[in-house]
């Protein structure tokens, strides 16, 4: 694959949401509006795209009965340094996403990226991998975003196109597994389509 | 009462999937069958109680008194790598049959968010539970995760059940696997938002 | 590729990960300390501004009971003279705590409330923050003149709507800062 591939292919061919199903949690949790899905899916880009790099770094090194181990502390630590650098600089993205910053440490995308890619190829093109997955990942919680955002609260980025509320629903627990849900309908209906064109 | 708001507040009204996301890939992933879903629902209360605990007693009497509180993440997350390691070996040794029924679950539990997300919870939070908002004492936070774990449980064995039965309808295909397994979690998720308020 | 596993290079493996992680963190830690502080004290200020009269002098954080529990509090002076407190009020809201700034001037009215944080349901109690009616009705309320309930329970104070409990919780963060307030000026 080339560099350009490894960027693009989690948008639509490997999206980590839609196809592969991976980090529910934060997908579903953070997506109350646009911008909390964006801040999200980019807190998620910074800490794999360098993880990656640093695994692939180390990977040669690391005796492989600890191999989990130490991608789980390389990883813990890159979520740490995020979590510092979010409280310093942007307080209030850091206050609304809550706990979902340090359980990046357990998304299954990042440690499963640096198994599936980091350990055996290079540092660049780890850290295309990394990005490619991460914009993928960023783009499906943006997309969710939006779509709870506009039913929730009618509005779109914080902008209000309608007076009172939205379907509250949309906002709450509920409304987050009932629109990823259709969401993947229509992915998969889009898919099957263009499968037999 | 205390105890009671608590046990019915982490059951019900804050149920750690339906409400605050928590272990959702585990709970997507082995709900296939009602009898995988009891066991990983086992394992997964066993480990998040125990995990909890060493967790709140290392914050409590090591990183704080130090001040390395930045270090809570990565060394929650290793606490908790280690002890299902442990308790994997410990099982083999001394209850093969449970080791039979759980063992399998085990490994995939480091990565359940869950585990972690509870253990940071209980030391960062500030919980009500009908007195004035406190940080949580060790036995009310064991006994929380305890609660969250079993709420884990309910959810997962009630959806199980209902993905026996789906299993058994004729789905349209663009709905098949995962996206109508998001949609019977969202109106559960409904149903359980009626508790809302309770506690 | 990888390295076959022994006793030893595992050991040592695992120690210099740690060891390095911790290190680098260590460092970005020291380095972030000022910035995190320094923005905390700011998002802390601005709360305290929003609630007092523009032109007093802060003092430091000091301890009174506000509803049983003992809470943090500002003072604001001018010229030597204490005009205005700025008090922090926790209550029990509907979905966990509600923590409220209570600005309070030295003639025992409220000046302007903010909510320092909350756990409220999305779009209903949350309005407690947002919804513009619920929260002019606090500026300058003269707590001698009304009754600090929400009108369903015989009182001066309209609730958000669909939001009961949320809005009594409010009034009962207000009302028990009012009373502090009371003890600290006899």
């Amino acid at each position: 694959m080339t560099r350009k591939q490894l960027i693009t292919k989690g948008f639509i061919k490997d999206n980590p949401t839609f196809v592969l199903i991976l980090g529910m949690c934060p997908t579903l949790a953070t997506t109350t509006s646009a911008i909390n899905g964006l801040s999200m899916g980019l807190a998620t880009l910074f800490v794999l795209v360098l993880s990656n790099m640093a695994i692939s770094a180390i990977a040669p090194v690391v005796p492989d009965k600890v191999h989990i181990p130490v991608y789980i502390v390389v990883i813990a630590t890159f979520v740490t340094l995020l979590q510092l650098l979010m409280q310093a600089f942007t307080p209030g993205i850091y206050a609304t996403l809550g706990l979902f910053i340090p359980l990046i440490v357990v998304n299954c995308i990042v440690l499963g990226r640096a198994e599936a890619f980091a350990n055996k190829n290079g540092i660049i093109d780890s850290a295309c991998d990394g990005l490619g997955v991460g914009l993928g990942f960023t783009l499906s919680l943006t997309v969710l975003g939006i779509v709870r955002e506009i039913l929730g609260s009618g509005s779109v980025f914080g902008w209000k196109f309608i007076t009172g509320d939205g379907m509250l629903a949309f906002v709450m627990a509920p409304g987050a597994f009932l629109c990823l849900g259709y969401l993947m309908v229509l992915f998969n209906k889009i898919a099957s389509k263009n499968k037999g064109a | 009462m205390e105890i009671l708001l608590i046990i019915v507040s982490a059951i019900f009204v804050n149920n750690i999937v339906l409400a605050q996301f928590l272990g959702i890939c585990p709970y997507l992933g082995v709900s296939n069958k009602l009898s995988t879903a009891t066991g990983m629902s086992a394992a997964v209360c066993f480990v998040i109680t125990l995990a909890t605990a060493v967790t709140y007693l290392l914050n409590k009497y090591l990183l704080l008194p130090f001040g390395l509180e930045f270090l809570q993440t990565i060394a929650f997350i290793l606490v908790i790598a280690a002890l299902v390691q442990m308790v994997e070996i410990v099982l083999k040794k001394i209850s093969p049959s449970l080791y039979q029924a759980l063992g399998i679950f085990l490994p995939l539990i480091t990565t359940n968010c869950a585990v972690l997300g509870v253990a940071i919870n209980v030391v960062t939070k500030e919980f009500t539970f009908g007195l004035p908002s406190h940080m949580l004492g060790f036995g009310e936070a064991v006994l929380y995760a305890f609660a969250t774990s079993l709420g884990y449980g309910l959810a997962m064995v009630l959806f199980a059940g209902l993905r026996e039965h789906l299993a058994l309808n004729d789905v349209p295909k663009a709905f098949r696997g995962v996206p109508i397994a998001l949609i019977t979690v969202g109106i559960l998720a409904m149903a359980f938002m009626g508790f809302s308020g309770i506690a | 590729m990888a390295v076959v596993s022994n006793f030893k290079n595992m050991v040592i493996c695992l120690f210099t990960t740690c060891f390095i992680c911790a290190v680098l963190l260590a460092g970005v830690y020291a380095l972030t300390k000022a910035p995190i502080d320094r923005t905390n004290e700011k998002l802390l200020k601005e709360s305290i501004g929003a609630v007092l009269p523009q032109g007093g002098e802060l003092s430091e954080a000091k301890t009174l009971s506000v509803g049983g529990q003992p809470s943090e509090y500002y003072e604001s002076t001018e010229n030597g003279e204490v005009k205005a407190y700025a008090v922090k009020s926790t209550v029990v809201g509907f979905g966990g705590p509600l923590v409220l700034m209570v600005g309070i001037t030295d003639d025992g009215k409220v000046y302007n409330t903010s909510v320092l944080s909350h756990s409220e349901t999305p779009g209903l109690g949350a309005k407690c923050n947002t919804d513009e009616h619920f929260m002019a009705q606090w500026k300058g309320l003269d707590p001698a003149s009304k009754i600090l309930k929400v009108k369903k329970d015989q009182g001066d104070i309209d609730a958000i709507t669909a939001s009961t409990i949320t809005s009594r919780a409010y009034t009962l963060a207000v009302q028990n800062a009012v009373d502090a307030v009371k003890g600290l000026m006899k």
